[in-house]
């Protein structure tokens, strides 16, 4: 199954409040996955800063060897939970994730100029309290909580996968050619963490951006380069994107006010949007690609 | 006349009382659905039910006796396995809607999305919208009245059903193709209709069923199968 959300505010008073929104609508889904839940939020980008959230399974140890490792970069380094999120010059965002990737048990889980990544093992509710995720502010975001089909229960395996600079991926379904298509991509010099198809969903849409395409040509592409089943929610640092394959068995709901735009795979994860009565609500149609971008 | 107020009260607890409603019509509504699952699933005995807002799956499945009417949207599995009664969505249904339905009538005045009556087995549909890909997909008998376009593939490997279609259809699925219509089908259409409360001219619909070459094996056919 899998539940997945999304949030995409047209509105900067509400800014605020996505944290808290987008923790509501994911811990209504917690029914569809109780495995592992994750959450990606798109903050104000702070000039000539970037940001990176890396995880650890020995944070205690891992995080202060980061802060030793990261001493000559500038970098701040907030610890929630297993995760830190490390803030440093823009320029110096590769060597820096290069430096944090060398400490102990130190993964990352998404870098770039807006996006903040939090994902663990347990219910929404749970992970949500762990990482203080109502409190954050930001312009979009999305959310996962996993049923584990493809890859085991892991924090590595949990949604949204970053493969790109501000990018993320969330999934509900399975694909049928991931494998082949990771082969692919290793001997193009990709790099994967996972035996996860969504994984390599999400790294088939950085390659194509990479390439140059948008993100509305990427998700087109995906339709033919993707075999399998799937309903995708993706964020870029101005955008928000939605695709479900053409079978579309897996479930997707939207809707649209002045104020928002907002993705559920069920009715339920929106019924407590503010201004849901006067909504547009519809099912986007299969095979067929939706974006908003600021 | 019971009102279950559903941000209050638990969803059992409209069920039990629906089942154990006995053979007085009687009337019950229910608030705050804000999609919920299995909303008045397995109603028998004759009673009228208004939902004030969009529900879940599985709305009014297995529904036997129920008048059930849902002023707002409805999830995937609406009215599934129908037996008997009706059920009335003011807005959409979600994906196969009146999925293997036995009996009774089915009103989605909205559209309908994929494999709508997908199934059938005898159970009426009328759609004021349109349905989407894979509707009817081996149905073996009832009636599909649809007021806008169909989808892909409709009617594929279809049995004794009988489809109408008022807009376009994007493609017909294997074994079913186009069949006249004669004044009994303008009457058929015209009778459903007006059960449904939907006003159209059934001169406007065209008529959709089984071209009776898969369903007996015939060894001729059997690169079609």
């Amino acid at each position: 199954m899998c539940g997945i959300v999304g949030l995409f505010l047209k509105d900067k008073a509400l800014e605020p409040r996505l944290g808290a929104l987008l923790s509501d609508m994911l811990v209504t889904m917690t029914d569809r996955g109780p495995d592992s839940a994750g959450i990606a939020v798109y903050g104000a980008p702070q000039p000539g800063r970037a940001r990176i959230t890396v995880q650890s399974a020995a944070p205690e140890t891992d995080f202060a060897a980061l802060a030793q490792a990261l001493a000559e970069f500038d970098a701040e380094v907030a610890v929630k939970s297993t995760h830190a999120v490390i803030s440093v010059d823009a320029p110096r965002l590769a060597e820096t994730r290069a430096a944090a990737e060398a400490v102990g048990a130190i993964r990352v889980m998404g870098a770039g100029e807006a996006v903040t990544i939090f994902k663990e093992v347990g219910l929404p509710a749970q992970v949500v309290d762990r990482f203080g995720i109502r409190a954050m502010a930001g312009s979009h975001g999305v959310g996962h909580t996993r049923m584990a089909t493809e890859s085991a229960v892991t924090t590595l395996g949990a949604h949204p996968f970053s493969t790109g600079p501000d990018q993320c991926l969330v999934h509900n379904g399975s694909l049928s050619n991931h494998n082949n298509l990771r082969r692919g991509m290793i001997r193009d010099g990709v790099r994967f963490e996972t035996e996860n198809d969504s994984e390599v969903a999400a790294a088939f849409l950085t390659a194509r951006m990479d390439a140059g395409r948008s993100l509305n040509e990427a998700l087109s592409d995906a339709l033919d380069g993707l075999d399998g089943f799937y309903t995708f929610v993706v964020g870029t640092k101005s955008g928000f994107g939605v695709l479900r394959d053409p079978i579309a068995c897996k479930p997707a709901v939207l809707a649209e006010t002045d104020a928002w735009v907002a993705f559920g795979s069920e009715y339920r994860a929106l019924a407590g949007l503010p201004g849901i009565e006067g909504a547009k609500v519809w099912e986007p149609e299969p095979a067929t690609v939706y974006f908003w971008e600021r | 006349m019971p009102v279950f107020d559903l941000a209050a009260t638990p969803l059992r607890d409209l069920n039990a009382a629906l089942h154990a409603a006995g053979d007085d019509n009687g009337r019950f509504e229910v608030l705050n659905p804000r999609g919920a699952h299995s909303v008045a699933v397995g109603v028998a005995k004759p009673c009228e039910i208004e939902v004030m807002g969009s529900v879940g799956y599985y709305c009014g499945g297995m529904n036997e006796g129920g008048d059930i009417t849902v002023r707002g949207s409805a999830g995937p599995g609406l009215a599934e396995n129908m037996m008997g009664g009706r059920v009335v969505v003011e807005g959409d249904a979600s994906q196969y809607a009146g999925a293997t339905g036995h009996g009774g009538l089915l009103v989605i005045r909205g559209s309908a999305a994929s494999r709508c009556g997908i199934s059938l087995k005898g159970l009426d549909i009328v759609v004021g919208g349109s349905i989407g890909h894979m509707s009817a997909f081996m149905a073996q008998s009832g009636r599909m009245v649809v007021l806008g376009d169909a989808g892909e593939a409709l009617g594929d490997s279809i049995y004794e059903a009988r489809i109408y279609v008022r807009g376009t259809v994007k493609s017909l699925g294997t074994d079913c193709v186009e069949k006249p219509m004669r004044d009994a089908h303008r009457e058929e259409v015209a009778g459903l209709l007006a059960a449904a409360g939907i006003e159209a001219d059934p001169a406007d619909f065209r008529r959709y069923g089984s071209a009776r070459k898969l369903y007996h094996f015939d060894v001729d056919h059997a690169d079609a199968y």
